[in-house]
Order: C-alpha cells, then structure tokens, then sequence
C-alpha cells in the first residue's frame, strides 16, 4: 500500500497535516474544531455549521456567495456537526479541483482558501451579532430538522436506543440540538458562542491531494491562522458504565416494520490493547455478510432484510440494528443473544478468524483510497493519542488470536435492548 | 484490446467484446489499493413483458422478479456466494434499477480470483423451490423497510403519478404480495433470456495489469458455453404523454410533509449523444435556477416553502424519464404551486452567457470530483454504454454546450400535462 507519510505541523493556533497523494483529481481541505461534548451550547453548535455557509462580510450576498463557488469549477463546502466519544466536533470540508486537470490558468486552489477562510474567520456580521434574517431562517430550518428526525425511523431508533441506555452520560446529547434551546438563540448570543469556538476549540487542519508541501503551507499559513489561540487540546475522556441490570424498552409508533436495536459496552476504546480483537470479534459477529448476525438472523430464518452491528469506538459501545415484522420480535431478539452467547462461547474457527482479518484488512485498505476515509482515520487516532501507521494496524490486526476474541466477547456486557414497533404488535 | 485515451483527465480504458458477446472494459489505476469489479446485465424492473428465448410468446413475469433473481443468484447448491468472496478478503454486493442488474465486488488483494468468482457465479445459476421459498420473508421485510421510508414512498409515489402503464412505475422490488408467485421457473426463464454475455456488460477499475486480465477473462469466457447470441425482444405498453394523474397524496405517520413536483419526459426519440446532451442541459438549467445559487431556490427558502432537504434530479434513459423536484416543507400546497409556476416560467427567462460559462464550470467541476471515486466511473461507464454513450465524453460535451442551446432546450422541455405533484401528508392526529 502507497501511503506516503503524513506530514504533521504545528502552526499558529492549529495543527496542519498535509497528506500529498496522488490518487485524486481533486484537492480536499478539512477543518475540525473539536470541544467537550455538554448539553450547554449543543445546539449553537448544530445551528452554527448552517448559518457559516450562507454569507461572509466580503460576500453579504447569499447567492452571489453560492456563485462564487460555482465560478471556482464547483468547488463544494460542507460542515456538519458529530460526536467523536464525548467530544463534538464541527468538521468544514471543502473539495477543489487540482487546475492541473483544467484548461484554465486560474488559481482556484488560492481562491477556494481565500473563501474558506471567509467562512471561518468572516461570517456576515451586523453590529454583535450575526446577520438577523440569516439566523431566523436558519432557526427554523433547524428546528424542522429536529422534529423531523422521528421520519427516519432507523436513526429515530438509534438514537432513543442511546437516549436510554446513555441516559446521564454526554453521549446520549442529540448532535442536532434541542427544539427548547432554539427560541432563546439571538444572532448575538450565536455570534458570541461562535467566537468562543473560534479561539477555544481544538482545530486540526488537513489537506490532501496532489500538492507541494512549501505551495500548501504557505497558503495555510496566509488562511487558517488564529492569532489569539494556543489550540490547547481539551479533551474529554468518554465514561464507561458499569451495568447493573440489562434495560428492555419496547416504544410504539406506527411503522410497518419493528425496529431492534441492541446496546452493548465494550470497555474497549481505540488504542487499548484489546482494541484489534473488538474489530474481528464484530467481524464475526455482525459486521459482514459472513457474520453471525446476518447468516442466522437473514439466512437462516428469514427474519430480516438487515441485521449487522458496529461498535463506536471512542466511548467504548457495540450496536445490534435489525428490520423485523413486529410479531417476530421474542424470536429475533432470542436469535440476536444466542449470536452473543456463541461468540462467548468460542463458537467460530480459527479459518474464520483469520478471514475475518482479510476482511478488516481490506475495509482499511479501502478506506485509505477515499480522501476523508484517511482524513477520519487519522484524526481519530490524534484523537485518541493512538497514532500509528496503515502496516502497524495491519499487523496488529494480524496478531489478533482466537483467544484474543473469546476474551473481548468475554468482557462485552449487554445494556439494552429497544424495539420500536407498531401500535398493536405483540412484545 | 482496443486502447480508449483520455487525454485530458489522464485515463485509459482498455475494451474487448468476447466472442459470446460479452463487452469488457478495463481501467487500471495503479495508485489505488482497491479494484472494482462490476458485472452487469442489460435487465431490469421494467422488462416484465418479453419472448423468452427459444420460444414465440409473450409472457408476463410478477413485479419484483429481476430484483428477486440478484437475490437467488448468490445461493447456490452448497453455498452462499458472499462466502466466496469472504475467504477471499473481498466485499460484494449487488443492486437492480429500472434497467439493470448489477454485481460488484470491491477486493484489495487477489483480484485475478475475484474476478473469476464474480464471473463464475453469475453465470452458473441454481434455484430450488425451497430457496426461493425462504427469500420471500427477507425481500418482503426488505420492502417493508422502504414502505416507512417516506422519501422512497414520495420518489415512488410520483413516478407513479407520472406514468399510466409503463412499469417504471412497479415498484423495483415489487409487492409484497406480488413476490408470493415467484417461482423457480420464472427466474429460469428471465435468467435464459436476459444474462446471456452478449447482454451483459463488465468493468473491472483499479489496481489491475490490463492485458493480463484480459487474457484471464477471455480464457474464462472461452470455457463455457453459451448458446447463440439472442435477440431479446422485449415489449412495453403504450405510454401517453401526459400524466396519469396530475395530483396525487398518501399519508404517513410523519412530521413535516414532502411534496414533489415531477416532470414526465419525452424521451423515446433521444438517441446517444443527444440523450447526454439532454441530461446535461437539463441539469445545468436546473442548477441554475434551483440550487442554493439560483433565484427560485432562494425564493422558496425565504418565503419557507422549501427547507435544506429540497432536491432534484433528472433520470433520462430509452424508455422513460422523469425530472422530480421536491422535499420537505411546512405548506405543500403553496410550495407545489409556485414550483410549478417556476417550472413554465423557465421557458420566458433566459440565462447569461456569463451565467451559463459559471454553469458549466460547475458541471465539470461535479464530474472531476465524481472521477475520483472508482465505482463512480465502472457504473456511470456501463450505464452510458448501454444507452450508446461514452462516459469520458461528458467533458467535451460540456464544453460544447452554450446558452442558446439551453434555451432551445426550454422551448420544448416542460408542457402541462406533463407535470404531476404528489404529496406525503401528515397524519391528523400527529
């Protein structure tokens, strides 16, 4: 594999890595502002994202700032909000065109970055606040994104799966913020919250492609330096619950199809030793179509179009989600368990073990192909203190033993179980 | 082997029809890890009504049945394919549209053994009545997913308002019902007809040395026999220009209603490259004037008729083609009103040329980005080629284009009768 070392900088108020590669037509550029994850200012943080992308002092103009993008070959920026454990982060990702592929001789890397760091460090301001009529459609657009999180049931179902098994944990904030908050929200109080993030948040800057390090460098240098922040790391270390007895709440909404989905803790996190074993036990056990889940709950009884899981390894849980006919429920969550006791139980080969390994391996290796794939992997594992190259996970992902998985399996605890079904569906 | 070079964007695609009619095409890009590999037939939802091969009438098979045949084809006597693949650190997958039926998988390591399982099982069927049986609770559960999608039931729901008879408008897994009459015998006889090489279509993208794969795949296809290539002849109802029904609703249990306005298009007369050229100007006007840049985006957002969910898409093939605006929005009918409105003012506005170049420039930056993406280029290549277009013409295309073909384009695009809205409403009581 051709990952050429990431070059890493710390610059004035952020950290740059700068990750030259020839694999794309494009050039990538990632901005994320990392703070402890607290039900106060969760909301500013899910508003902020959208009200960024609309106008800068420069470009007060909401469409003739779309356009100039457009003008730069399409250039595109997004931002959003996520939970990286129990710490949010506000990802701004902007993907341009390397003008190596254009006829024109514009320099619309240049260009791109000027607008980037408009959207940062300029947002449309009027007096101390943002602009008014900005903030008020934006409030309303997020507040129809809020309610309207119950029309998809399978995120719907995640997240009250979280609501009660993290209930006083951070983790169980909604990244989409609280419907409550929005009406107390004034473009001045967003605008304050937005300058404490600009000066406190941890920022890492990444961007990738097929550049020069000295070109790169010296634009970043122009773009993304923060004058009045040391760009402290502020981490906050994600809780691990003991459980004490396992939660089953089944909730009712008129839907056609049950949905299940099951909470484990791993007490396993990224960069714990144990941490390669976790990814081959959710190998096997819901993580591919060869896996337990999908060959029993699927192939074998026919119960469901899906059922996998997935662990989110900074606050240290293991996901089960499956599709089932309401009436199917006892039958499906039983199925579910026994998979669990299996895996306790040692039941899979050592042959399975070591596909499994092929299968991570390549999940990895694939994932290194795709610009923000690596841009994700890396900045998890600076995250989480745990930097290591692509080949040092890969052999480590080799070591893994059979053992090594009934151990994990061994230390994983259920905590809930949550079914949302239909009005008069059996429990 | 034939050499295609694209100058411009830097690739070469590699291309051989075998001798049992298979089409191949190769691109190698050394500096990726993964190879993609996607083998595709020429068959999809809408091919119900055909002659199978060997005999002289028309049968008609039960809705859903391509998409239930990309299902049984990964079940064999003694094993799952996705087994296969598993033992060789490889992922795959498959997927049926409209018009076709894909199987792909995504391998870093042993590519040469990949290629060959994907071909191996694709062209070795095996279907007992106990299997087709047992996949009849998975699709229905797999249905019952998109039935509590309410953007899959508004997509749907408006193609559905769009066409009388034609079946774009079957749902492409079928019914739940519908699937219960599958038997082994029908997916027999739509396998015969439809995934016969001469119909089917692979590309192979990535970490690969070309001319030896070529070779490999050849011996491959060389080996096994097929009988004489057919002519598939298929048949599809008479379908009126104008739509079923110009309004139309369900409700569903949610909170924030979507509405859609969608476009019936004229598509029976396109033929490659014009085809192209109509999809790319209708996307082009489109951007212009309904994407974050545009002035009726903006009017909808500010007046609230339209939130960030708002989208639209134009999908233009031989046989159908729909244009499908919408999204989420607290006052469907106000919202649907003035797009319509919008949509027959196109024809009395006319875009700058400074407009227009911003437009272009932001089509080929789209397609650049989207160059990136190794799936991207086997899918978009082998859904072109079916409609007699190359992929790598876009670029040149979209240089050609100016805005007086734009509005050319407009004087005949978008009629009344060929527009339909269709509506997810709330439940009352929610």
């Amino acid at each position: 594999m051709k990952i050429k070392e990431e070059v890493l900088l710390e610059k004035q108020g952020y950290r740059l890595h700068i990750l030259p590669s020839k694999k794309y037509k494009t050039i990538s550029i990632v901005a994320k502002f990392k703070t402890p994850l607290r039900r106060e200012g969760i909301t500013e943080r899910a508003l902020l994202p959208h009200v960024l992308q609309k106008a800068t002092n420069n470009h007060p103009n909401v469409r003739e700032f779309q356009s100039s993008f457009e003008n730069l070959y399409g250039t595109v920026l997004s931002s959003d909000g996520t939970k990286k454990g129990e710490n949010h982060v506000i990802s701004f990702r902007m993907e341009v065109v390397n003008e190596a592929y254009l006829n024109d001789q514009e320099p619309i890397l240049e260009e791109a970055l000027k607008l980037f760091n408009e959207v940062l460090y300029a947002p449309k301001v009027e007096g101390e606040g943002f602009d008014s009529s900005i903030v008020e459609r934006e409030k309303q657009t997020l507040e129809q994104k809020i309610t309207s999180v119950k029309d998809d049931k399978m995120s719907y179902a995640n997240m009250r799966l979280m609501d009660h098994m993290c209930k006083d944990e951070p983790y169980s904030l909604h990244v989409s913020g609280y419907q409550e908050d929005i009406s107390s929200i004034t473009p001045e109080s967003l605008y304050t919250y937005y300058r404490s993030m600009i000066k406190n948040d941890l920022l890492d800057v990444y961007v990738i492609g097929d550049i020069d390090q000295a070109e790169i460098e010296k634009m970043t240098d122009q773009y993304f330096i923060r004058e009045n922040s040391s760009n402290q790391d502020n981490d906050q270390v994600s809780t691990s619950k003991d459980v004490q007895e396992v939660n089953e709440v089944v909730e009712r909404e008129e839907v056609n199809q049950g949905k299940l989905h099951i909470g484990y803790r791993t007490y396993t996190k990224f960069g714990d030793s144990d941490y390669y074993a976790l990814q081959i036990f959710n190998g096997l056990f819901g993580g591919f179509p060869s896996s337990k889940l999908f060959m029993n709950v699927r192939e074998k009884h026919s119960l469901a179009y899906y059922a996998a899981s997935r662990f989110e390894s900074h606050k240290g849980l293991l996901l089960v989600f499956s599709g089932v006919d309401p009436k199917d429920y006892q039958q499906a969550k039983s199925i579910i368990l026994e998979q669990m006791d299996a895996m306790q139980d040692g039941d899979f080969t050592e042959e399975q073990v070591e596909e499994t390994k092929e299968q991570v391996i390549h999940q990895l290796q694939e994932t290194m192909d795709n610009a923000n794939g690596i841009i994700e992997v890396l900045y998890h594992q600076m995250i989480s203190g745990a930097e290591m190259p692509v080949n040092d996970l890969i052999e480590q992902i080799r070591k893994v033993t059979k053992q090594d998985v009934v151990a994990i399996a061994n230390k994983i605890k259920l905590d809930t179980i949550y079914f949302l079904t239909s009005l008069e569906g059996g429990e | 082997m034939e050499e295609l070079v694209y100058d411009q964007i830097n690739e070469t695609v590699y291309t051989e029809t075998m001798d049992n009619g298979l089409k191949v095409f190769l691109l190698a890009k050394p500096e990726m890890a993964k190879t993609f590999g996607i083998f595709t037939t020429n068959y999809g939802s809408i091919d119900q009504t055909f002659t199978p091969i060997g005999q002289d009438e028309k049968v008609t098979v039960p809705e859903g049945i391509a998409h239930f045949l990309e299902h049984k084809l990964f079940e064999k006597e003694d094993r799952d394919v996705f087994q296969d693949f598993t033992k060789l650190g490889a992922s795959a997958n498959a997927f049926t549209s409209f018009t076709k039926t894909a199987y792909l998988f995504t391998a870093t390591s042993q590519i040469e053994k990949n290629v060959e399982t994907l071909l191996n099982f694709v062209q070795d069927p095996y279907f007992s009545e106990e299997s087709v049986e047992k996949e009849k609770g998975i699709i229905a559960q797999e249905i019952r997913m998109y039935d509590d999608q309410p953007d899959w039931r508004s997509f749907f729901g408006t193609i559905q308002s769009l066409y009388h008879q034609h079946p774009v408008k079957v749902d492409i897994a079928g019914t739940v019902d519908s699937i219960q009459n599958i038997t082994k015998d029908d997916l027999y006889t739509c396998y015969e007809t439809f995934y016969h090489p001469s119909n089917m279509v692979l590309f192979v993208a990535g970490n690969i040395e070309p001319e030896a794969m070529m070779k490999q795949i050849r011996e491959n296809q060389n080996s096994k026999e097929f009988p004489a290539a057919p002519e598939i002849n298929r048949s599809y109802p008479e379908e009126p220009t104008e739509v079923a029904k110009a309004n139309n609703s369900i409700t569903m249990p949610i909170t924030t209603a979507k509405a859609m306005v969608g476009v019936k298009e004229k598509v029976t007369h396109l033929t490659g490259k014009e085809l192209l050229r109509a999809e790319l100007l209708s996307s082009m006007i489109l951007d212009y004037y309904f994407s974050k840049s545009g002035a009726f985006y903006e009017e909808l957002y500010r007046n609230d008729l339209i939130d960030d969910s708002f989208q639209f898409e134009t999908e233009l093939d031989r046989q159908f083609g729909f244009t499908i605006l919408g999204g989420d929005t607290r006052k469907p009918e106000e919202m649907t009103k003035r797009v319509k409105e919008m949509l027959h003012e196109l024809k009395e506005n006319s875009i700058s040329d400074e407009d227009f170049t911003r437009m272009k420039r932001k089509k080929i930056g789209q397609f650049m980005r989207a160059l990136n993406s190794l799936e991207f280029i086997a899918n978009q290549f082998t859904h072109y080629h079916t409609l007699g277009v190359d992929l790598f013409d876009v670029l040149p295309v979209i240089e050609s284009l100016t805005s007086k073909d734009a509005e050319e384009y407009l004087q005949h695009w978008i009629n009344e009768e060929a527009i339909s809205v269709f509506q997810v409403k709330p439940q009352e009581n929610e």
